[in-house]
């Protein structure tokens, strides 16, 4: 709940802006690699929005990102971009109001395993749509130049983390933090639990939906194995637990490793990735069971005690 | 003036009556006590009230207002805050934090208002420098202190006391026996449950004695102590 320094605003902004410049001076190769960190990050600050107070590990975010997809995959055609994100957006958010006012009732592990078993019916109500009705399997995404997409995922990225820093720091985020810690005393405190839960849940959704919405659009051909992948529910807690979720910039930082190491290990040892990826992550969770922030921490922490000893 | 009032209210757990027609009233500025043996319906009867859980059959009103079946939030936003048996404090949050919260969600103050309602309220209970801690760090008696805190905070007119004073050392459950008698003199009616004989009998007004789900003895201190079903029960005869 730590208010940002003017300092650390600043560097913010100023990140902001030399992402924003990038397609100017990057290649178009890194423009593709940062839209893919960004998408990360997003899905990652996004999860950690609900499941980072509450401990509910929410597995959802492909299903929630899936809707986005195929939302534009199904109206790119016909509306303006613009108009496919935030159509994505709601349908996300619809969904998880559904889904939430259903299930936040559930507590921990049967919480995962319901969020989890809904990308997978998901995958397969569509799968069985197509089939049944319009004879086809997947659909072809109206494409849209790599530069759009990055300044709209970008842009998306941005709202999303005022609206995460905001919460965090509202009343709202104080009730979602209680909840985490003691749901009952919460209620008894005077917070609607079961409102409080569904709305972020929603509003972590919806972000989750636009981000489908837009990098669709760079697959150009998408099924519903794609779309209700669920990688894209692993990647924002593992990315959130690499970074540490005790901070707000941790889970931006863990995406951010992960993505170019994700990158990095892919090119240049494409047979070995998948074991490489596993063996950092396993060292990840065993030594740095706070994330890389806690790392950052103990050491600054580490450093001002060696300070006092030496007077 | 009668605030809170339970007519024949009932919950089974499984095939057992946990609670089985008990009647209670309190009124306005009064300090009942709820005393009873182990697994005598207690909690229960405060889980009820508190909309915690649901009866099964019965009624409850809260200044003649019907208060059966609203959700604990609600029950809270009526006017009835509560403490648990076993502390429950948001740990990681300050203590500051612990009771603002309260006020802005059980009373609907701004966060600013509820900040300052928050530090005269740990004032008023003994946690003045604590503001700031850690709310998991204080000891266990400080976090009763802090519950309290927390359910003043969202401005009750009834308040339900759960063993605050067991597990705590003569001077310190001397201070929270005064403690509940300054809550009083604000003008907040107190049910309390409580083993401690010696603090339920010097606060209470009255005394409602719960058996095996049923509401056996009810009286002044006097009353109970001198009541043949209370002692055969305590005596174990």
């Amino acid at each position: 709940m730590n208010r940002f320094s003017p300092y650390s605003f600043g560097l913010a902004v100023l990140v902001v802006i030399l992402l924003a410049l990038l397609p100017l001076y990057g290649s178009p190769y890194t423009v593709i690699l940062v839209t893919s960190i960004i998408m990360y990050a997003a899905l990652t600050v996004s999860w950690v929005m609900f499941s980072g107070p509450t401990g509910n590990v929410s597995l959802a975010p492909a299903a929630f990102m899936g809707m986005g997809i195929y939302t534009a995959a199904s109206l790119g055609k016909f509306l303006p971009l613009p108009l496919v994100i935030v159509v994505g957006a709601a349908a996300s958010l619809l969904l998880a109001l559904l889904v939430g006012a259903l299930t936040l009732r559930l507590k921990g592990l049967y919480f995962s395993i319901f969020t989890f078993g809904l990308v997978l019916l998901l995958r397969q109500l569509v799968l069985w749509y197509e089939v049944t009705f319009t004879h086809t399997r997947g659909r072809f995404v109206v494409v849209i130049d790599n530069t759009t997409i990055f300044y709209v995922m970008l842009a998306i990225f941005v709202v999303l983390l005022v609206t995460a820093y905001l919460l965090r720091r509202s009343k709202y985020g104080a009730a979602l933090e209680a909840i985490g810690e003691d749901e009952e005393a919460a209620a008894h405190a005077g917070v609607n639990v079961t409102a409080i839960k569904t709305i972020i849940f929603g509003v972590s959704a919806l972000f989750m939906g636009a981000t489908g919405a837009i990098m669709a659009t760079k697959w150009t051909y998408i099924d519903p194995y794609i779309a209700f992948d669920p990688f894209f529910s692993f990647m924002p807690v593992l990315m959130a637990v690499f970074g540490g979720m005790a901070t707000f910039v941790g889970p931006i930082i863990g995406a951010a490793v992960f993505g170019l190491l994700e990158e990095l290990l892919l090119t240049q040892f494409p047979f070995y990735y998948m074991l490489m990826f596993g063996i950092i992550l396993v060292v990840a969770i065993t030594y740095l069971p706070n994330g890389l922030t806690g790392l950052v921490m103990k050491w600054k922490k580490g450093g001002r005690t060696a300070n006092h000893a030496n007077p | 003036m009668r605030i809170l009032e339970g007519k024949k209210l009932t919950k089974f757990f499984g095939g057992l009556a946990a609670v089985s027609e008990v009647d209670f009233d309190v009124d306005h500025g009064e300090i009942v006590g709820l005393i009873g043996p182990n697994g005598a319906g207690k909690t229960t009867l405060f889980n009820l009230i508190s909309g915690a859980i649901i009866p099964d059959s019965g009624a409850l009103e809260f200044k003649g207002q019907k208060l059966t079946g609203l959700k604990a939030h609600l029950v809270c936003r009526a006017g009835v805050a509560r403490t648990f048996q076993s502390v429950r404090v948001f740990p990681n949050m300050t203590a500051l934090g612990n009771v603002s919260l309260g006020g802005v969600f059980g009373k609907g103050m701004s966060s600013a208002a509820a900040a300052a309602a928050a530090e005269e309220l740990l004032d008023f209970v003994g946690l003045a420098g604590a503001a700031s801690t850690r709310a998991g760090d204080l000891t266990l008696a400080h976090q009763k202190r802090l519950e309290v805190a927390r359910a003043l905070a969202t401005r009750p007119e009834v308040m339900l006391l759960d063993e605050v004073i067991a597990g705590l050392n003569l001077t310190e459950a001397g201070e929270v026996m005064d403690l509940i008698t300054r809550i009083r003199d604000r003008g907040i009616t107190i049910l309390m449950i409580e083993h401690v004989m010696k603090a339920i009998m010097s606060i209470c007004n009255r005394i409602i004695v719960l058996h095996h789900g049923e509401k056996i003895a009810e009286g002044s201190p006097a009353e109970i102590t001198s009541n043949e079903t209370v002692i055969k029960i305590y005596l174990g005869k």
